[in-house]
C-alpha cells in the first residue's frame, strides 16, 4: 500500500542506516543524517531497525495513508498532528486508512517512519537518497508534491505493538538519545550539556556544543582558535556540511594537501579559514587539512544545525567518544530488548 | 581501541616502515605513507597493496577499507569488542611489508572528443602551458595514467601521472556547473566528472563514457590502481558512442 506525498516541503528525502561498503568508488555514506534516531523510531513502531523513513527539514508536509499504518517520529522543533491528534515525539500513533498526517517544521531535522517501512528499492544496499548523484530514495531526488510512495508489510511486531494501544497514540515512548538533544537560546548554557527550556521563539538561533578530538592537520594555533571562537552556520549549508562562519582560523600554518579519506564528522579547514563539519552526503575524499573530527554521537546533534545556528566546540578524548558511541548502542539495545520482552 | 588521541608516528627499529596512523575521528583510522618515499608513484603503489593487504586479512571490526594516493584508510566498528588490538594488528600487517600481488592490470582505455564545445579552457590550457592545443592533446593521449583514488563525486577517478608541462593552476573561479563525462587537469592531478556537478579543474575534453552506474557492480567504471590511456575521438564517434552508452 501507499502513502500520498500531498504537500512535500523542501529537501524531505527517503533515508534509511545509510549506504556502506562502497566509498572506494567515492560513494557517500548517505543515510539519516542522525540514523540512531531513526533506528530507535523504527523500532517503535516494530520495523526492522534500518527500514527506511522519511528526513524533513523545512517546509509543511503533508502525508495522506492509502491503510492503516503506525507513524512515529523525533528530531528537532516540529508539531506533528496525526489527522487532528497532536503526536509527541517518540511515540507510536495510529493513521488510518485515508487519514492526513500534517508536520509543521520550526527548526532543524526530524525522522518519521511508518510501519513497513518505505519501500524503494534498494541501490548498492541502501534505500538513502544520494541527491547529487541522483539515484537510491524515491527516483534519486527530493520528494515533490503528489508523489506516491509504496510501504513494506507490516511485521507481526506491528500487529503486536498496535493492538496494545489504547488510543491513537501510545503511551510508551521511545528513548531520548542523550546526545540528540541541543541546547536552545544561545550557547550560554552549560556546555555539552542539554538544556530543557520551553517552546523556543523560532526566530532564536539555536546554539549547541559540539565535542571534538582532533585530526590529523591539528596545531595549537588552529586548534586554540576552534575552540575558543563562536561560529554560526552559513546560508549555503546542506547534507554534505554545514560551513562555519564567524570566527576565522588562520590557515598559515596548514596548506593543501594530497587528497586522503575524510569521514562524516571531519572538520575541514579550507584556505578562507571558515571550517566545514562534514555530515553524511560528505565526499569520500578530501585535500583540506583536517583540523578537527566531531564525535559520532555528536552529529545527532550537529543534524540539527540550521543558517544562522551558534555553534561551539569542546575538546574531548577518543577515549571517551568511543565510550559515549558503546553506550549509545547498549541503550538502543537495552530498549530493542525491552521491546521484545513486552511486544515478542 | 587503545590510540593516542593526537597523531602518531610509530618507527620500528630494525624494519623499514615508517608510517604515520592518525585516528580519522572516533572510527576510523589514517595510515600516511608519505615518509617512506618522496617517488609518489612508489607511495600510491604501497597504498594501494596495503590495502589490498588489510582487505584481505579481514581484521575484526574493520568495516571498509579504502586507498587514496599515499594513504589507507580502515573503518571500524566501535562497538565490535574486537577492535582493541587493532593497531598491533596493523603494524604486524605493515611490518610484514608483504610483497604485493603481482597484479598488472589491463590498460583501461578511455575515449576524449577535444573539440571545441568540449574543451571548455582549451585557450587557457594552451596560454599556461605555452604549447599549441594540438601538442597538449598528444601528451595527454601519451601518458599511461593511474587511478589514485575514488571522490569528490561517486565514480570520480583522481588520476596521478599528469607530466609538468601540463600542469596548469585551478581556474580562479569554479563552475558552477562542469558537464558530465568532462576530463580535467588541475596543478598535478588529473580526472573526470563522471556527473554535472561544481568543479574548478581545467576541462580538456569530454568522454562519452559512464563513469558511474549505481546499477552495475561494480558501480564504477573505474578501481584504485587501475591504468588508464585516453584516445582521441571525432565528435562523430563521440556522438555514437554517447548514443550507444545512453
Amino acid at each position: 500500500m501507499r502513502v500520498v506525498v500531498l504537500a512535500a516541503g523542501y529537501s524531505t528525502t527517503v533515508q534509511d542506516c545509510g549506504r556502506f561498503g562502497f566509498r572506494k568508488f567515492g560513494v557517500p555514506a548517505a543515510g539519516a543524517l542522525d540514523a540512531a534516531a531513526l533506528r530507535v523510531l523504527n523500532l517503535l513502531v516494530g520495523n526492522d531497525e534500518c527500514a527506511a523513513g522519511i528526513e524533513i527539514s523545512s517546509g509543511r508536509i503533508r502525508l495522506q495513508f492509502a491503510d492503516d499504518r503506525l507513524i512515529a517520529w523525533s528530531g528537532g522543533d516540529f508539531d506533528v498532528h496525526a489527522g487532528a491528534v497532536a503526536v509527541p515525539q517518540l511515540r507510536c500513533a495510529r493513521m488510518s486508512a485515508g487519514a492526513v498526517c500534517e508536520i509543521s517544521p520550526r527548526h532543524g531535522r526530524a525522522w518519521l517512519v511508518i510501519s513497513g517501512g518505505v519501500d524503494v528499492r534498494p541501490v548498492l544496499g541502501s534505500r538513502s537518497t544520494d541527491v547529487r548523484a541522483r539515484f537510491g530514495g524515491w527516483q534519486g531526488r527530493a520528494l515533490r508534491d503528489g508523489d506516491e510512495l509504496l510501504l513494506g508489510a507490516p511485521t507481526k511486531a506491528t500487529a503486536r505493538i498496535t493492538s496494545a494501544m489504547n488510543g491513537a497514540v501510545a503511551d510508551w515512548s521511545g528513548p531520548q538519545l542523550s546526545s540528540s538533544r541541543a541546547e536552545r537560546g544561545g550557547v550560554e548554557g552549560s556546555r555539552g550539556e542539554s538544556l530543557q527550556v520551553a517552546p523556543r521563539d523560532p526566530s532564536t538561533p539555536l546554539g549547541m556544543t559540539l565535542r571534538i578530538t582532533p585530526g590529523k592537520n591539528w596545531n595549537d594555533e588552529a586548534g586554540g582558535q576552534l575552540l575558543r571562537g563562536n561560529f554560526h552556520v552559513a546560508v549555503n549549508s546542506d547534507r554534505m556540511g554545514p560551513r562555519l562562519e564567524g570566527a576565522n582560523i588562520d590557515t598559515a600554518q596548514t596548506s593543501e594537501l594530497v587528497s586522503e579519506a575524510v569521514v562524516p564528522g571531519t572538520i575541514q579547514l579550507p584556505p578562507g579559514g571558515a571550517p566545514i563539519v562534514l555530515l553524511a552526503d560528505c565526499q569520500t575524499i578530501g585535500g583540506y587539512p583536517k583540523i578537527a573530527h566531531v564525535i559520532t554521537v555528536d552529529l545527532a546533534r550537529a543534524a540539527q544545525l540550521q543558517p544562522m545556528d551558534e555553534v561551539r566546540f569542546e575538546l574531548t578524548t577518543l577515549e571517551h567518544a568511543q565510550q559515549l558511541l558503546r553506550q549509545r548502542e547498549h541503550d538502543i539495545a537495552l530498549f530493542r530488548a525491552g521491546l521484545q520482552a513486552r511486544f515478542g | 581501541m587503545q590510540r593516542d588521541p593526537l597523531s602518531t608516528s610509530r618507527l620500528r627499529p630494525g624494519s623499514f616502515v615508517c608510517v604515520e596512523i592518525s585516528t580519522l575521528g572516533d572510527s576510523a583510522l589514517l595510515i600516511d605513507f608519505a615518509d617512506e618515499s618522496s617517488d609518489p608513484g612508489m607511495l600510491l603503489q604501497r597504498a594501494l597493496s596495503a590495502a589490498d593487504a588489510l582487505e584481505r586479512s579481514k581484521l575484526p571490526g574493520v568495516v571498509e577499507i579504502t586507498s587514496a594516493y599515499q594513504s589507507v584508510a580502515i573503518f571500524v566498528d566501535e562497538t565490535n569488542p574486537e577492535v582493541s588490538d587493532l593497531t598491533e594488528h596493523l603494524l604486524t600487517l605493515l611490518t610484514s611489508h608483504e610483497k604485493p600481488r603481482a597484479e598488472q592490470r589491463a590498460i583501461m582505455d578511455i575515449p576524449v572528443c577535444y573539440e571545441g564545445e568540449f574543451a571548455l579552457d582549451a585557450a587557457r590550457i594552451a596560454s599556461e602551458t605555452k604549447l599549441p592545443f594540438t601538442k597538449i592533446i598528444e601528451l595527454h593521449c601519451s601518458i599511461e595514467f593511474k587511478v589514485a583514488g575514488i571522490g569528490f563525486t561517486p565514480g570520480f577517478p583522481y588520476l596521478a601521472g599528469l607530466p609538468e608541462k601540463l600542469r596548469v593552476p585551478r581556474l580562479p573561479t569554479p563552475r558552477t556547473k562542469v558537464p558530465a563525462g568532462s576530463v580535467g587537469i588541475a596543478n598535478a592531478q588529473a580526472g573526470i566528472y563522471p556527473f554535472e556537478s561544481p568543479g574548478g579543474w581545467n576541462i580538456i575534453g569530454r568522454t562519452p563514457l559512464r563513469l558511474f552506474d549505481p546499477t552495475t557492480t561494480p558501480p564504477a567504471l573505474l578501481t584504485p590502481g587501475d591504468r588508464v590511456r585516453f584516445r582521441q575521438i571525432t565528435r562523430a564517434e563521440f556522438d555514437v558512442a554517447r548514443a550507444n552508452e545512453i
